[in-house]
């Protein structure tokens, strides 16, 4: 029972030796404070609170503004991983300044925008953002008329699984963004049941594996995408958008409209006009440059510092255009 | 029945009552059934209350309303002002200075107050001064491992936000469990409020979080808080309750104050279990590690949740391994501690106590110095680089992942086509396209069979409010996804739970299996998961059992334990084979083990709802989660939150009503 003390007090004493023997011997190491901290964040530009919204895509945007706001600019950036709602609240809070990757939002937008008054916009990123139906694209090669609406009743079999319920099975993905899956079902008489996978990434997985495996799938997904890279998932083609025609959630009977995808700023910090602000709205790239920096971080698992880095020094000339004049 | 030597009360209705309605019950609960079954083939898919995903009710608008307003008036009005500004201060301060000694760079310093060699050797001799050597060479080899798996300062956030969190969450939770320990009106108010807060899905109320207390440490703190301080407060009043009548007569027939009672016998007698708390309120804190990340919360959360954006299992695997580690030390340590407490009251001022004065003062010279060269020099400042393993766990994680999206996937798949059709499907069907009303009475009908008259009144309650939720249906689904988990919970339970319970060479391997599935964030492994299964409702179950079996696992081997060595002898003696032994002595006896498991087993599967509804599960966790990420359903999420938690209640009085009545004894009421 008492042979852990002395085993014990051998430990304390071992354990005494080596500090005092770490002492003597550290004494030769670089003391801390010595080289002295470089004091970076002194310019004018001050602090920028950037949100960081839970995709690639996104954040690929955000490294790169960064990146330039403290390489060019001389701004102390703080970054903030925040979902989408959460952080268009921050504008009102003063705790986020820009959001730079925002997919439609009209909520969100009439909330803080127009009623709160706590958000302005800044403008596009000119990258386009597609909504839809999108099947692997070993199906589209097999069923070439698949990516059709009208003949998709023709393969509803093919789709069945055991959470379909004898229907052809459309896989919902993210919970962060709108669907209309259900009502597009019903008003397009569609034999399918919509079923909820419930993250991007369990919609990638099920894609992924869908193009290893050759099975059947249809699901929800969006492009920019790091993972479009990997598969380039084929797009079904819905009845055309045609503006209003989505003005009735539950009779929309026609395909998600193009996102022009903009920033979203924080009045207090657009009123200011700092340089962070310039540059936030100045901000504008290509779908190309998006993935580009996406596919650094996602595929090649760089840091998305580094990522921004390598960019930014390929491409000097577009980040020239954004500086504050 | 009669082999339940281990009630702790007796049942509440009368014996003689009793074994008049028995020998008809079974009768009654399957003519029920009949009803149901053929009421659901008369009236199918009438009244289901069914209400599609994306449509709301009056009542989810209305909540809408209330949020934005709240959200509109946060600047101006003066409960937030001069309260909730307040609370954020303190909070804020208090993880940023912890966060300075151990984990960012502070007072003007480029690293933390503490580098890697002076928190390792401080946390060590706290092990060793507290708990014993054992457990401080295991504090140790845990803290340099983050360092090795190149995550040093992510475990030092993640370290101080849950010190930070478990701090508070005790200074709040033990006195309110003393008050509940000592007042029984007390208890009864705060009993629910304690489920509430434990069943309650954390997505609800982070984005509402966040409007209170802003974006930064002081929302994630709180979030962690709400969870993880019940256990706390539960274990608390479960100790002060179970203090033995005589010494505390004892000392009132002195002449005691209530407060020297307190002081002098009831607090020192239950300090173990008040341990023991502590222990469950830090586990249950370091399992919001993930979630908390969501609203920027520092620490290893970040690092898996952005691997996951990538599918990186890799990396994830390596950060949730951190955090498993995390927990098993401070887990052991807490234990080890709580144990110690025990014995040195048992041993006061012994020759081993008076050895030990002099080490531990030796010892403590020892870490101070550690320290101090860790503040001072960069060496032990910062964990050296060039050592790093992690990136051989992810590489070996990653390769396991692809080896199981590729070949396993068909044998697996065979698995869950057989449970989904043979038993979810039917299953489901009946209770979410038979009738509200029907299920309703046929549940009432349960409650008051199986259970009591109060047991029926609360389950008759919680259907009334489950109706107005406006989310009947999905919440039929999530009822059916939850007994299918908890039956295949108690299956594995009494499966692995008898060997370790037999085995105790079993039990040392495979207990900190079970602690991984407890505490490594569940997304980890259902990636592989989702290769195996694909997204649907059979891998939201999967994921359901990988965390509620450990506890009804841990349980069941208890309870085969603690039946008594004398008895299993006289068993063998007497020619029983093994299977007889289990089947007819250890496993009856175990029955108050058996139905705690259950119990426990149900609250830990609705706890993984919402988690369940990522991967597959649609029905209220998907609600929750929608609800969290998008503005006009945030009411719906909410009213989904809520029904989760009714069915957490009704579910949990139904079975601890059926336990009491059936001889099992009264089921302690905490996590």
């Amino acid at each position: 029972m008492r042979l852990p003390i002395s085993k014990g007090g051998r430990l304390a004493g071992v354990s005494v030796v080596t500090a005092v023997a770490l002492a003597l011997t550290g004494c030769g190491g670089a003391k801390i404070g010595a080289s002295g901290d470089s004091g970076s964040g002194s310019g004018k530009c001050g602090t920028f609170n950037i949100a960081i919204n839970p995709w690639v895509g996104y954040e690929a945007n955000a490294a790169v503004l960064a990146y330039v706001a403290e390489k060019e600019l001389g701004c102390k950036v703080t970054k903030k991983d925040l979902k989408e709602e959460v952080a268009w609240q921050g504008f009102g809070t003063g705790e986020v300044d820009a959001v730079v990757e925002n997919w439609g939002h009209d909520d969100l937008k009439k909330k803080y925008i127009d009623d709160q008054k706590t958000a302005v916009s800044a403008g596009s990123t000119k990258v386009d953002g597609v909504i839809g139906w999108f099947v692997p694209p070993w199906m589209a090669k097999q069923y070439p008329d698949i990516t059709d609406w009208k003949n998709l009743n023709k393969y509803a079999d093919l789709f069945k699984t055991s959470e379909s319920g004898g229907k052809g099975q459309i896989l919902d993905g993210d919970p962060s963004f709108v669907t209309n899956d259900e009502a597009l079902v019903k008003n397009l008489n569609l034999n399918y049941k919509v079923v909820y996978a419930g993250s991007e990434p369990a919609l990638i997985q099920a894609f992924r594996q869908a193009e290893q495996k050759k099975t059947p799938l249809i699901g929800y997904f969006y492009d920019p995408q790091w993972f479009m890279s990997e598969v380039k998932l084929v797009k079904v083609n819905l009845p055309a958008y045609t503006p209003g025609c989505d003005a009735d959630a539950e009779k929309i009977a026609c395909d998600y409209p193009a996102y022009d995808l903009d920033k979203i700023v924080s009045k207090k910090f657009a009123d200011a006009n700092g340089p962070a602000y310039q540059l936030v709205k100045n901000f504008q790239w290509t779908n190309e440059d998006q993935n580009t920096v996406a596919k650094y971080i996602a595929q090649d698992k760089m840091s998305p510092e580094a990522a921004a880095k390598k960019w930014v020094e390929a491409n000097q000339d577009k980040v020239k255009a954004w500086l504050p004049k | 029945m009669a082999v339940t030597t281990t009630t702790t009360r007796p049942a509440v209705a009368p014996a003689t009552a009793r074994r008049g309605r028995r020998a008809s019950r079974p009768l009654v609960v399957v003519g029920i059934l009949a009803i149901w079954v053929v009421g659901w083939l008369l009236l199918r898919h009438r009244d289901t209350l069914a209400l599609g995903k994306a449509d709301l009710t009056p009542l989810h608008r209305w909540i809408n309303d209330v949020n934005d307003t709240v959200g509109a008036n946060r600047n101006t009005s003066p409960i937030f002002l001069y309260f909730f500004n307040e609370i954020r201060l303190v909070i804020d301060t208090l993880v940023t200075f912890v966060q300075g000694l151990i984990a960012q760079p502070s007072f003007g310093r480029p690293v933390p107050v503490l580098g890697w060699l002076g928190v390792v050797a401080l946390v060590a001799y706290a092990a060793w001064a507290f708990a014993n050597w054992r457990v401080a060479l295991l504090a140790a080899a845990g803290f340099v491992l983050f360092g090795l798996q190149g995550l040093w300062r992510e475990s030092m956030d993640t370290l101080a936000l849950t010190l930070s969190a478990v701090l508070v969450a005790l200074i709040f939770g033990i006195p309110l469990g003393i008050w509940a320990g000592l007042s029984d009106r007390f208890n009864r108010l705060i009993t629910p409020v304690l489920d509430f807060m434990q069943t309650m899905p954390t997505f609800v109320y982070l984005a509402p979080l966040t409007l209170f207390f802003l974006i930064g440490p002081a929302s994630a703190t709180i979030a962690t808080l709400i969870y993880a301080a019940p256990p706390a407060i539960r274990l608390t009043a479960h100790a002060i309750r179970s203090v033995p009548e005589s010494p505390r007569e004892a000392t009132e027939s002195l002449g005691a104050t209530r407060w020297q009672t307190l002081t002098k016998v009831l607090l020192p007698l239950s300090k173990r279990t008040i341990v023991l708390g502590a222990n469950q309120t830090i586990m249950a804190a370091l399992s919001m590690v993930t979630i908390a990340a969501l609203i920027d919360a520092p620490g290893l959360g970040k690092t898996v949740i952005k691997a996951l954006q990538t599918l990186d299992v890799g990396t994830a695997f390596n950060a949730g391994l951190a955090i498993v580690v995390m927990a098993i030390v401070l887990d052991r340590v807490t234990t080890a501690a709580s144990a110690r407490v025990e014995e040195g009251r048992r041993h006061v001022g012994g020759r081993a106590e008076r050895l030990r004065r002099p080490l531990l003062a030796a010892g403590g010279v020892a870490a101070l110095v550690c320290a101090y060269l860790s503040y001072t020099y960069v060496w032990a400042a910062e964990f050296p680089s060039g050592f790093e393993v992690g990136s051989y766990v992810s590489r070996a994680a990653s390769a396991v992942t692809d080896w199981a999206q590729g070949d396993v996937g068909t044998v697996t798949g065979g698995i869950k086509e057989a449970v989904t059709v043979g038993l979810l499907n039917p299953f489901q069907g009946f209770l979410s396209d038979s009738p509200w009303w029907l299920v309703g009475a046929v549940v009432v009908a349960l409650a008051a069979l199986l259970g009591s008259v109060r047991a029926a009144v609360t389950a008759a309650v919680c259907v009334g409010l489950l109706v107005a939720t406006g989310l009947w249906q999905d919440s039929m689904s999530t009822l059916a996804m939850t007994i299918v988990a908890t039956l295949l919970t108690m299956a594995l339970g009494v499966l692995v739970g008898v060997w370790m319970g037999r085995n105790r060479l079993a039990d040392r391997i495979i207990r900190p299996v079970l602690d991984a599935g407890q505490t490594m964030p569940a997304f980890v492994y259902l990636i592989p998961f989702l290769a195996l299964f694909s997204a649907t409702r059979f891998t939201a179950i999967v994921a359901a059992v990988v965390f509620a079996a450990p506890v009804a696992i841990k349980i069941i081997a208890d309870g085969i334990r603690g039946v008594p060595e004398t008895t299993v002898e006289a068993a063998t003696a007497a020619g029983s084979s093994t299977w007889q032994l289990i089947t007819k002595v250890q496993l009856p006896m175990a029955r108050q083990a058996l139905v705690l498991a259950a119990n426990q087993g149900l609250i830990y599967v609705l706890s993984m709802v919402v988690v369940g509804a990522l991967v597959g599960a649609g029905a209220l966790g998907y609600d929750v989660v929608a609800g969290f990420s998008q503005n006009q359903l945030y009411g719906k999420g909410l009213a989904a939150g809520v029904a989760i938690v009714l069915l957490g209640i009704m579910l949990d009085r139904i079975t601890s009503a059926a336990a009491q009545r059936s001889g099992g004894g009264t089921i302690p009421r905490y996590k």
